[in-house]
């Protein structure tokens, strides 16, 4: 690493190369927040996607009278074997009395309440893939066997669902590419201030023989070391602040927020953004010491 | 061993002007030529042009008008990218010395070296032996703010040399050392003069003039006449500048 970085030009001095891992830090710190969202967001459309075009839900209301919850559960009983008959549906589960108190605990509270509300049940309806059940006739058979059935049909509600979350994920992008440009800005600015600083020097070298590219290694050279530097220390920041949200999500109940957790390949991804702010930081000072010398003789 | 051959041209100057930006020409009409092994004084009084025509030679800046070849390439009209490979085979002491003061002086010589890519392990067995040839053994890991300016002039002729450059230009080099070491240094511009090296040396100091006997390029108002060497007796001419 002292070879790499041994440099015939001050630049380790500079104060512009001071700042650079403390901007970059800042960035690659963004960055990361930008690119786990973008990821987290991914796989819960694949998930979505998944669901929006393979599910169905049910809908049974609660019978009323004497023997109210047998009459409810024979009404649940007789539209999932309906539904199981069914060469359209590949499974019909009926969603259990104390998954549904739970998917309502932070609405109603205790399950005591919900026992006595008149609440409807839920059946979880997988479509064989590739078929295209017709809803009305369905609805119609379920009525016979169950009154007042309905069919939910995700697919509105979720493919507007969708349609946020490919907005938010394009949101994340153009974050990271703005981080990515910014990176650039600052690294341009830093290169054309030392430039100018060691340009006695730069014709010193160039005068016994230096060709623009070994002065540019020289520059190029520091500034990924100062980015990567200042890389590892965004993403040591933004590591906490990530398991943070994660365990946030994680608490909220009910399902309002669908569990969102990074794969080990996406944390690997993650790891990458200090190189890869390295590289970006190299290339871009390399280029501009080049395009800058090329004004002299 | 790069031996001196006559008869080879190293630099050919025809009908060369220079003015700085849109001011009157300080170089005008300079037409000489140097043959490959040559060495020359270049005199002239205080502000004659001499650092001028020196920084054409070491392709610092372009002339005005005319042609410059060294080594039969033409360098006042050369893209940019030829320039290195013929500014590795000079070797230019500069008047101000211009080192980098954040380098040592082993460092320093070693920049012509590390320039053209040669490893760290040839670098440490011959830039050490040459300072300490030049008198600075004891200082080699003294970066230059600490030394005297006798002391950076050794370094700066020893950035110039180390390479064994084809051209030598030096622009006073003795100005600062006082008259044993200038003898010496003229003594070691000799010896490389003598491996094959075209010497250009600009210098005040009449005394050495007269006594290394080589030919002057003596500039004047902005005009270059070629004359033989100094005689050893007599008194200064207009061709021997101050001492």
């Amino acid at each position: 690493m002292i070879g790499f970085l041994r440099s015939d030009l001050p630049v380790a001095r500079d104060a512009s190369g001071q700042f650079l891992p403390w901007l970059v830090a800042v960035m690659v710190f963004l960055a990361c927040l930008a690119l786990s969202g973008a990821m987290s967001l991914d796989s819960l459309l694949d998930r979505w996607s998944r669901d929006a075009s393979g599910t169905l839900t049910v809908q049974v209301p609660a019978a009323t009278g004497a023997n109210a919850d047998t009459e409810t559960d024979a009404r649940v009983e007789r539209a999932v074997r309906l539904l199981e008959s069914d060469a359209q549906v590949a499974r019909a589960t009926a969603v259990s009395r104390e998954r549904l108190a739970e998917m309502l605990e932070p609405w109603l509270g205790s399950a005591e309440l919900m026992d006595s509300l008149p609440v409807p049940r839920l059946i979880d309806v997988a479509v064989t893939p590739g078929a295209m059940p017709d809803l009305d006739a369905l609805v119609e058979r379920l009525r016979a066997v169950a009154p007042g059935a309905a069919i939910d049909d995700h697919r509105v509600w979720l493919a507007r669902l969708i349609r946020l979350a490919e907005g938010l994920r394009l949101l994340a992008w153009a974050v990271i590419g703005l981080v990515a440009l910014a990176t650039a800005a600052m690294v341009v600015h830093a290169t054309r201030t030392a430039l100018a600083v060691h340009r006695p020097h730069i014709e010193v070298l160039h005068l016994i023989g230096a060709t623009d590219a070994y002065i540019a290694r020289q520059f190029a050279r520091r500034a990924f070391a100062l980015a990567l530097l200042g890389g590892v220390g965004g993403l040591a920041l933004s590591a906490p602040v990530l398991w943070g949200i994660g365990g946030l999500v994680q608490r909220l109940e009910g399902g309002l927020v669908p569990e969102i957790t990074l794969g080990m390949g996406q944390w690997l991804v993650l790891l990458l953004l200090p190189p890869v702010a390295g590289l970006l930081s190299m290339v871009t000072a390399r280029r501009t010491v080049r395009r800058t010398l090329t004004r002299l003789l | 061993m790069r031996q001196a051959s006559h008869g080879k041209i190293a630099v050919r100057f025809e009908s060369v002007g220079l003015r700085y930006g849109s001011g009157p020409e300080v170089l005008q009409d300079i037409s000489f030529t140097l043959d490959q092994g040559s060495f020359h004084f270049l005199t002239g009084p205080s502000g004659a042009g001499k650092t001028s025509l020196l920084s054409l030679l070491y392709l610092a800046r372009r002339p005005s008008r005319g042609s410059i070849r060294l080594f039969g390439e033409e360098v006042s009209s050369a893209a940019r990218a030829a320039l290195p490979p013929l500014r590795r085979r000079l070797g230019v002491v500069f008047q101000e010395f211009r080192l980098l003061d954040h380098l040592s002086a082993l460092d320093n010589v070693a920049l012509p070296l590390r320039v053209a890519g040669v490893g760290e392990a040839d670098i440490h067995r011959h830039v050490p032996e040459l300072l300490a040839w030049v008198g600075l053994g004891d200082h080699m890991h003294a970066k230059p703010p600490t030394l005297s300016g006798g002391q950076k002039q050794r370094v700066a002729i020893a950035r110039a040399v180390i390479n064994r450059p084809e051209l030598l230009v030096a622009d006073e080099p003795t100005g600062n050392v006082d008259d044993r070491t200038a003898l010496r240094l003229l003594h070691l511009f000799s010896e490389l003069n003598k491996l094959g090296t075209t010497v250009v040396i600009a210098t005040h100091n009449e005394g050495l003039v007269r006594r290394f006997q080589f030919p002057r390029l003596h500039l004047e108002a902005g005009k270059l006449d070629v004359l033989p060497p100094m005689s050893l007796t007599g008194p200064p001419t207009s061709g021997g500048g101050q001492s």
